[in-house]
């Protein structure tokens, strides 16, 4: 039985990561995701399923934190806002580097520098892009609800093992502070010592008579060896790019004209789709769900049928130069969004898609 | 005429390499301290049979490459993060012993906030500090525990606090914490000192086992390399300028 709650993202989310039977959970506050640490702190899990729960004395600390628990094979993550993210672009690079699988939540907010508490996209190149140093993808999905803020905790560790390569979950503050219905699984177990050891034979557990060491690095001093790793990694994140992508369509078969938008500009956008049609406009959405692996084929499909597409975004126009990738200059592209923590009201995004694709 | 046969008798064995030591060779420089305290460790993981129940969480510095030389499960830290990788290993997996390696410009400039909140919220994990005052691996740049006077690459007429700062003692300041139960200075540079720093190895990780806090073991270390020295004549410096700074022997012991 799914049981059913109304709840801000950021609460759900620390909810969820409790009943998906996550081991621990290393983070410092931060405006707009404190409730994040708040609620796991007031749940008390290691009381009942035996999770860690600790507030770190920096960002810096709680993403090593999460690479020295991620290294035991357990399931860890943590989640901050974007000034903290920027600080853990250093340990996030490391986790990449070693391969290792954990969860990190950013509920953007408006920058560049200690910019606003107002919620912002403009975070998607950090994520998306790399961020920290060296060559490496991290998983990116993007929820526009705060039911899949709960359902992509299960998702980001699923994704996370499999690949073993950190995954983000790239919201916002309109998702983390928002309250909604949510609906939640049953609680899950954690993994047993055994299950870990059978699942995870990388981890440093402890090394056994039966096994050489286990070694968590990402150092390969000799170049031929780095390059070696570099090339394992783009075969990963090849197979990740043909595997994992998933988006959400709305009303595009007889589209003539294409919204792409992820989060919650996605869910305004659907407004601005309702508007324009209700005007005999023919536009439809496509959603993102994951941003790497950026739906690039599927947005590319859809040269042959549109006249234009209209990114929207909360930030200066970032996601805008993937979906132009994606249409190899086939079809007009054009960015709309706000900036600096403002959001933009349905009406403004379906006047944008009359003035800069229909009209422009 | 002794033939090596002869010799090579369990009865006359004095020393014999642990067998949680690996067999590649050390890219440690003849008269490093490093290899000493290396063995040290292998050797107590050894006597304490907890191969298989130990973490070690290497630096950056010219321990980087600890993880090749003793034989346990190792996770390679970002330089300065050590402790809080040892927290996470050690919050989640309780019944493992957990150490961190760690050289000073690694434990006392980059990793000083994850040091002393490591310490302050009394983890219970056993670090071990080689303080040689100098960057080694970098090429011999100043450390956080460069001594004044003290030459290195990046302040070569000797370190002057007001350009450079002071030489920190954070050893002294992590034992006035109330996270840590067990802080000891000890060095390698005789017979004598290498066994009190393994009777303090021991009782560090031991430690351990009573769940008390942060055990912290600094082992006032040469680098002949960096101090431009001959191992023996780096010695004798160490005895003449280092220990007057950073006396030998046990600030802390609960």
């Amino acid at each position: 039985m799914r049981e059913l709650k109304l709840m801000k993202g950021n609460e759900a989310i620390a909810e969820a990561a409790i009943r998906y039977g996550v081991d621990g959970y290393f983070g410092y506050p931060i405006t707009p995701q404190s409730e994040v640490m708040e609620t796991l702190m007031a749940m008390r899990p290691w009381e009942t399923t035996g999770m860690v729960v600790l507030q770190a004395e920096s960002e810096v600390a709680s993403i090593n934190m999460l690479y020295g628990g991620a290294g035991s094979g357990k399931r860890v993550m943590t989640s901050s806002s974007s000034p903290g993210i920027s600080l853990m672009q250093e340990g996030i690079s490391y986790i990449a580097g070693a391969e290792l699988p954990c969860v990190i939540v950013n509920v953007v907010r408006g920058g560049p520098g200690l910019g606003t508490i107002q919620p912002s996209q403009s975070d998607y190149f950090q994520a998306v892009k790399g961020g920290g140093h060296g060559d490496y993808k991290l998983i990116v999905l993007a929820p526009s609800s705060v039911q899949e803020m709960v359902d992509f905790v299960g998702l980001a560790f699923d994704l996370a093992f499999k690949y073993r390569n950190p995954a983000m979950i790239l919201s916002d503050g309109v998702i983390g502070q928002m309250m909604e219905k949510v609906e939640f699984d049953e609680y899950k177990p954690r993994w047993t010592r055994e299950e870990i050891i059978a699942k995870n034979p990388w981890a440093a557990t402890g090394k056994p008579p039966t096994r050489e060491r286990n070694i968590i690095t990402s150092l390969h001093l000799q170049a031929v060896d780095q390059e070696k790793q570099n090339i394992k990694l783009q075969a990963k994140y090849k197979e990740i790019q043909e595997k994992e992508v998933r988006y959400e369509t709305y009303l595009c078969d007889d589209a003539e004209y294409l919204i792409v938008a992820f989060g919650s500009s996605a869910r305004i956008s659907k407004k601005s789709v309702e508007i324009a049609r209700e005007k005999g406009i023919k536009v439809g959405l496509l959603r993102p769900i994951t941003l790497f692996p950026f739906p690039y084929k599927e947005i590319g499909a859809y040269t042959d049928q549109v006249k234009g597409i209209l990114t929207v975004e909360m930030n200066a126009g970032q996601m805008v130069e993937d979906v132009r990738l994606a249409v190899e200059g086939k079809v007009k592209v054009e960015h709309y969004g706000r900036m600096g923590g403002m959001i933009s009201s349905p009406d403004e995004v379906e006047n944008a898609l009359e003035e800069l694709i229909i009209g422009g | 005429m002794i033939d090596i046969k002869d010799i090579v008798k369990p009865e006359n064995l004095v020393f014999k390499k642990s067998r949680v030591l690996t067999d590649n060779p050390m890219h440690y420089c003849p008269g490093c301290s490093h290899g000493v305290v290396h063995n040290l460790i292998a050797e107590i993981i050894e006597e304490m049979d907890i191969q298989d129940n130990v973490i070690g969480v290497a630096p950056v510095g010219c321990s980087v490459l600890a993880y090749n030389y003793i034989d346990i499960d190792w996770h390679e830290a970002a330089h300065g993060r050590a402790p809080a990788l040892a927290t996470g290993i050690k919050r989640l997996m309780p019944e493992k012993f957990v150490f961190t390696y760690q050289g000073d410009g690694d434990l006392a400039a980059i990793g000083t906030a994850e040091t002393i909140h490591a310490c302050n919220r009394g983890e219970n994990i056993t670090i071990v500090f080689i303080n040689n005052g100098i960057y080694g691996m970098t090429g011999g740049q100043m450390a956080p525990t460069t001594l004044e006077g003290m030459v290195a690459s990046t302040c070569p007429s000797g370190r002057e606090h007001a350009r450079d700062g002071y030489p920190i003692k954070i050893t002294e300041l992590l034992a006035q914490l109330p996270g840590t139960c067990y802080v000891t200075r000890q060095a390698v540079h005789t017979a004598g000192s290498v066994r009190k720093t393994k009777k303090a190895l021991r009782k560090a990780f031991e430690n351990q086992t009573r769940n008390r806090g942060t055990s912290i073991v600094e082992v006032v270390s040469t680098c002949n390399s960096g101090w431009k020295m001959s191992p023996v004549k780096a010695n004798d410096w160490m005895v003449e300028n280092m220990f007057p700074f950073y006396p030998l022997g046990d600030l802390k012991d609960e």
